[in-house]
């Protein structure tokens, strides 16, 4: 990727600055503590590229505008965090039953409820999955860098619009605050998805036969758009039949692109008997082990990290469980995508929890601590 | 200079200190390091004691929070007293000693400027005393290239304020080059 001088940059900034990047032309949403300046970036850079910045009366609205300017042309991005998050659930499910772009990004912090408003947590990972009610399908990115912030928006926006599918970012507080150096490539030099602007005469929103490109409201297609089951004209309907065909496509469109959508990363030792697996700002603690047990003292030590976290990265966990003898997950809550590893694992690892829950974020000392006790 | 140098900017809120560590990791980063700023949110930052954390390095930095400070600012008693008994004796300690005063131990490196007074009585504006401070800590510990720090001072600073925040930037050098005080704050003081 082209890169340009290196500049300093916030990572809440940079989500704004990939998402402008990646052709958002829409905001709307009502700022909260750590995701305050992605709405502010937004507010100062959007009316600049002929975008439009609307602060609405809550997170429920902004999400709602979200989707109707989605589905009225414009990239659209939302931002929030725990409280607003909760809120964005039921409308967040639609857009996913009506097969509607949009990125939500949320900055999680201290919950349940208003929490700690200022101190970083991972405790809304099962929410991301779970969160909206149904069998839906969810796509999650957790950036561990300020680059990653920005690269994995783009890439939100982009899988977002390809697949008609909303797309989340689970940043957390220290990512989102902290500020480092990184090199932007300038616009103009990114893979940007493209709408399509040639549609068959035939063009059907939920074709039956697969994924169709969104064509926006007013652009010569009149359909039905709702969050009932529905036929592939988006009309509802209770037949058992289309209803089961309708639940598999929006799953199905997940996995036939699974390889566009899953990002893990492993570093360290080529045979390992301890693996790491994180995500978001953990990641950076985890690193840090790596980068003294493996390349500084070469100890059979590695990582995993997870930048796709939904949908879950099964075959990667299933194939690191094979090799190594336990897996750590460290984690910024009480256990939750450990179980999924455990999950995945099937027995032939020991899975083992590093769970931090005070506010602080889990530091190099008490993941080496713990690889430690492995490795003798 | 060391590779790893991790800087804690310490205060009250209100000083500036969290645009102090903007304004030095931005300068690190045109000086071609890695750099990582962050800062304390929350109740602290909002009238209370205010903290920042600059970790600049040629390695790539992982974990992000400063926890074995090189250099450590203090720009008021609280802040002082909180801070300096968490560092290691090598720690570069810098404080104002306009509002800084107390003992401390002999094996600590501990310098002392009178940052603020120097702000007000010889540039005429307290608000530069932040860019002082980097001054003084630049001109102890060489963190990054002088004339690349008083070129992202500039660029940084509102317009027309530029020159007043270099000539801060550069009163702080001279401070340093003074030498500390021996009439003022902790460096009157006798080493317990």
């Amino acid at each position: 990727m082209p890169e340009s001088k290196p500049v300093l940059m916030q990572g809440n900034e940079a989500c704004a600055v990939g998402a402008i990047h990646a052709g958002v032309r829409f905001y709307a949403g009502y700022p909260i503590t750590p995701s305050t300046e992605v709405a502010e970036q937004m507010a100062a850079r959007l009316p600049d590229v002929g975008g439009v910045f609307i602060q609405m009366e809550d997170e429920i609205a902004g999400m709602a505008a979200v989707i109707g300017a989605s589905i009225g042309g414009l990239r659209a991005i939302t931002a929030t965090s725990g409280p607003g998050f909760s809120l964005k659930q039921e409308n967040f499910g639609y857009a996913i039953m009506a097969e509607i772009p949009c990125v939500v990004v949320n900055v999680q912090r201290m919950g349940p409820s208003t929490g700690v408003p200022t101190a970083p947590a991972q405790g809304d990972m099962m929410q991301a999955r779970w969160g909206t009610h149904g069998d839906h399908p969810v796509i999650a990115f957790s950036p561990a860098s300020v680059y990653e912030t920005y690269y994995l928006t783009i890439a939100a926006v982009n899988l977002s619009q390809k697949l008609r599918q909303p797309v989340l970012i689970m940043l957390d507080e220290v990512i989102g605050h902290m500020r480092e150096k990184v090199s932007i490539p300038e616009t103009g030099k990114l893979m940007v998805e493209k709408s399509s602007s040639n549609v068959p005469s035939d063009w059907k929103p939920y074709d039956e036969k697969g994924l169709t490109p969104l064509v926006p409201f007013g652009f010569g297609h009149y359909y039905h758009v709702t969050g009932l089951f529905h036929d592939q004209y988006g009309f509802p309907t209770g037949d058992p039949l289309q209803v089961e065909r309708s639940l598999d496509r929006i799953h199905d469109k997940l996995k036939k692109y699974r390889d566009e959508i899953m990002f893990t990363n492993y570093i360290g030792h080529k045979e390992p008997r301890v693996a790491i697996v994180t995500y978001g700002c953990t990641v950076r603690s985890a690193r840090a082990v790596v980068k003294k047990a493996y390349w500084q003292n070469r100890l059979p030590v590695g990582l995993l990290s997870l930048q796709t976290v939904w949908p879950f990265p099964d075959k990667e966990i299933e194939a690191l469980a094979e090799q190594v003898d336990v897996i750590i997950v460290p984690e910024m809550n009480m256990g939750q995508i450990v179980g999924e590893v455990e999950r995945y694992a099937r027995g032939k690892a020991e899975v083992v929890p590093l769970n931090r829950y005070d506010g602080e974020m889990i530091n190099p000392d008490q993941i080496s601590e713990e690889v430690g006790r492995w490795l003798s | 200079m060391a590779n790893r140098q991790e800087i804690l900017l310490t205060g009250a809120g209100g000083q500036g200190l969290i645009l102090a560590s903007i304004v030095l990791a931005n300068a690190a980063v045109n000086d071609n390091k890695n750099v990582v700023q962050t800062q304390s949110y929350g109740p602290e930052a909002r009238g209370g004691a205010s903290m920042s954390g600059v970790i600049i390095d040629i390695d790539t930095i992982e974990y992000p929070k400063v926890t074995n400070p090189t250099v450590l600012l203090c720009m008021n008693q609280a802040s002082f007293n909180k801070y300096m008994p968490k560092v290691k004796p090598d720690c570069t300690i810098i404080v104002d000693s306009t509002f800084v005063s107390g003992s401390y131990s002999d094996e600590f490196n501990v310098q002392a400027f009178p940052i603020t007074r120097a702000a007000r009585e010889q540039l005429g504006r307290e608000v530069v005393a932040n860019m002082l401070a980097l001054g003084v800590i630049n001109a102890a510990t060489g963190l990054v290239d002088r004339e690349i720090f008083r070129d992202s001072i500039f660029k940084m600073a509102p317009k027309g304020s530029g020159e007043l925040n270099q000539e801060a930037f550069d009163l702080g050098y001279r401070l340093y080059e003074e030498g500390t005080g021996q009439d003022i704050g902790v460096s009157a003081q006798t080493p317990q």
